[in-house]
């Protein structure tokens, strides 16, 4: 038997928009069944990429493959197979939500119920309002629903829960769960971190054009820079001799009066060295805490700069 | 909320071309008369110009029969571009700038299909503005002439000439220059076209420019069949054959999807 091609692949991909690169030799590969973030600051290349994907732009250099096809000459063969949320818009200003499902349910050879789905995005209480008087967080849910009622193997959502209140994020998260339990692949872009955290299999962190690391999000955590453990104490302590029973390369410094830092590869012994230091040097230590490296921490080191721009 | 595993499985597929052809012309004759810019633009002003003209004397019209005799063929003139051309600019400029054909484009739905369901919709409201208006028409006492077949061709050919020139300006300018292009466009048209003023009226140095037009062609052309009994009107049929070819060339070629 053939072994199936990823769901997406992108090689060497580059797009410019006059002199303005917008992506710069990307790779990706993207596995079947899975949930891929793209996460990356505003600017980065991540819509251009998806959209590349999608079959909208056509690559200046590189190779893009999805689900085995050229999205731009094989269009006619994919676009039944994909599910596509753009960033915004992408509905008549007069239709109602409900009836522009219904059509877009229409245009499919075998699609979700569409009344199941209205009920569970909640736009049953759109009513008789037209697009352009939904409020944001119903075009995206109508966006959303969308993309998924034909009942497509890959889904690209790009930024699905921007501008969405905490409630409907979550609603959100739990179709793309559901959608991943049933075998569907999803691509989903965000320039939030807990999105990628709680969602992702497999995260891309793309910046200037270019995929900077990627991984699931604890490989991603892992490695790299230590861990660190906080505490608090008296200010002042002799931490010279500390750093002789800590593991070689481990660090300590005193941030500010009586609040300490130790930096070294994390596991319970280096916790349980730590504290038997205090008990022989008399120190009770308060608000021992251990941080363990965030997505935000792995940008930021990557790029130095905030991802949340 | 959580649903029972399996509903999403993937099962895709595009539906039958015809069933997608139905439903996409079906929803955007619905969009268009749901639109209240529209029917004025396609169905009221045409209706009360023609009430109006045809019962006050406020036009000097021109040829055989009442006023309503005169002013039928170029309210059905109008009625055509009002639909193919300035309601389907308007519509198609704002769905390109509100990324409805960029959503399309994605779908399983062809662009040859989209472009179909749009000259079908076009078809459809033009139908029902014939209708409407040939009913009033012959209330106020209309007696056309000539054969159905000639004017019918003079309609299609008039449609697929203004489609063009309509589809070219959406996929070309922004949206709201397309709302106010079209809507000049269609005044200019209305006022110099032969719709309601007899091109006769014009110094000969203009008129033979405005002659033209193809709303001058599509209204001098069912004039010479519906009022006059002409045969078939050659020119003017040959006059929206070639503004008809122009347009839908330049916007197959220019037309942007984004």
């Amino acid at each position: 038997m053939q072994s199936e091609p990823p769901a997406v692949e992108v090689a060497g991909l580059v797009k410019r928009y006059g002199a303005k690169v917008a992506v710069d030799g990307l790779d990706l590969v993207i596995a079947r069944g899975s949930v891929t973030a793209v996460l990356g600051p505003n600017g980065a290349g991540k819509t251009t990429t998806i959209e590349t994907c999608e079959g909208y732009r056509r690559p200046d250099a590189g190779t893009v493959r999805v689900l085995g096809l050229d999205p731009v000459t094989d269009s006619a063969r994919l676009r039944p197979r994909i599910g596509v949320m753009l960033q915004s818009g992408g509905v008549y200003a007069g239709a109602r939500a409900v009836e522009m499902l219904r059509h877009t349910a229409k245009l499919h050879a075998h699609p979700l119920d569409v009344d199941a789905l209205v009920e569970r995005l909640g736009l049953g209480s759109c009513g008789r309002t037209t697009y352009r008087r939904l409020s944001g967080g119903q075009q995206q849910r109508l966006a959303l629903a969308m993309a998924v009622v034909g009942r497509p193997e890959l889904v690209f959502l790009d930024e699905p829960t921007a501008g969405l209140d905490p409630q409907a994020r979550r609603a959100t998260w739990d179709l793309v769960r559901d959608l991943r339990r049933d075998g569907v692949t999803v691509v989903v872009t965000t320039h939030y971190m807990d999105e990628a955290e709680q969602l992702a299999d497999a995260v891309a962190i793309v910046d200037g054009g270019r995929v900077i690391a990627s991984g699931s999000p604890e490989e991603l955590c892992r490695g790299g820079a230590e861990s660190s453990l906080h505490f608090a104490g008296p200010a002042g302590l002799d931490l010279g001799s500390l750093v002789k029973v800590l593991p070689d390369g481990a660090a300590a410094v005193e941030l500010s009066p009586g609040s300490y830092r130790v930096q070294a590869p994390m596991d319970p012994r280096l916790v349980a060295t730590v504290t038997t230091w205090c008990a022989d040097a008399g120190v009770l230590p308060e608000k021992l805490t251990v941080q363990r490296r965030s997505l935000e921490d792995v940008f930021l080191e990557l790029t130095g700069r905030e991802l949340r721009s | 909320m959580t649903t029972a595993e399996g509903t999403y499985s993937p099962a895709p597929g595009a539906a039958p071309i015809g069933r997608m052809l139905l439903a996409q012309t079906a929803f955007e004759t619905k969009m268009l008369l749901r639109n209240g810019e529209q029917l004025l633009l396609t169905v009221i002003i045409p209706t009360v110009l023609l009430v109006l003209f045809s019962s006050v004397d406020v036009v000097s019209v021109t040829g055989p029969g009442n006023r309503v005799d005169f002013l039928a063929p170029g309210l059905l003139a109008l009625a055509v571009m009002s639909t193919a051309f300035t309601g389907q600019a308007i519509a198609t400029g704002f769905e390109r700038r509100y990324g409805v054909l960029k959503r399309l484009g994605a779908s399983p739905l062809p662009r040859w299909a989209l472009l179909t369901a749009k000259t079908g919709c076009v078809l459809v409201t033009e139908a029902l503005q014939v209708t409407l208006l040939s009913l009033i028409a012959l209330a106020l006492g209309w007696s056309p002439h000539g054969n159905p077949a000639t004017v019918v061709a003079l309609l299609v050919l008039g449609t697929a000439a203004f489609s063009g020139l309509g589809l070219l300006m959406a996929g070309t300018l922004r949206a709201e220059a397309t709302l106010a292009g079209a809507n000049l466009v269609f005044i200019l048209l209305l006022l110099a076209g032969g719709v309601i003023v007899p091109l006769e009226k014009f110094p000969s140095a203009v008129r033979g420019a405005l002659e033209l037009l193809p709303i001058s062609a599509l209204s001098d052309g069912l004039r010479a069949v519906l009022q006059h009994g002409a045969g078939i009107p050659w020119s003017d049929l040959g006059t929206l054959a070639v503004w008809a070819v122009l347009g839908l060339a330049a916007a197959a070629r220019f037309f942007r999807w984004e």
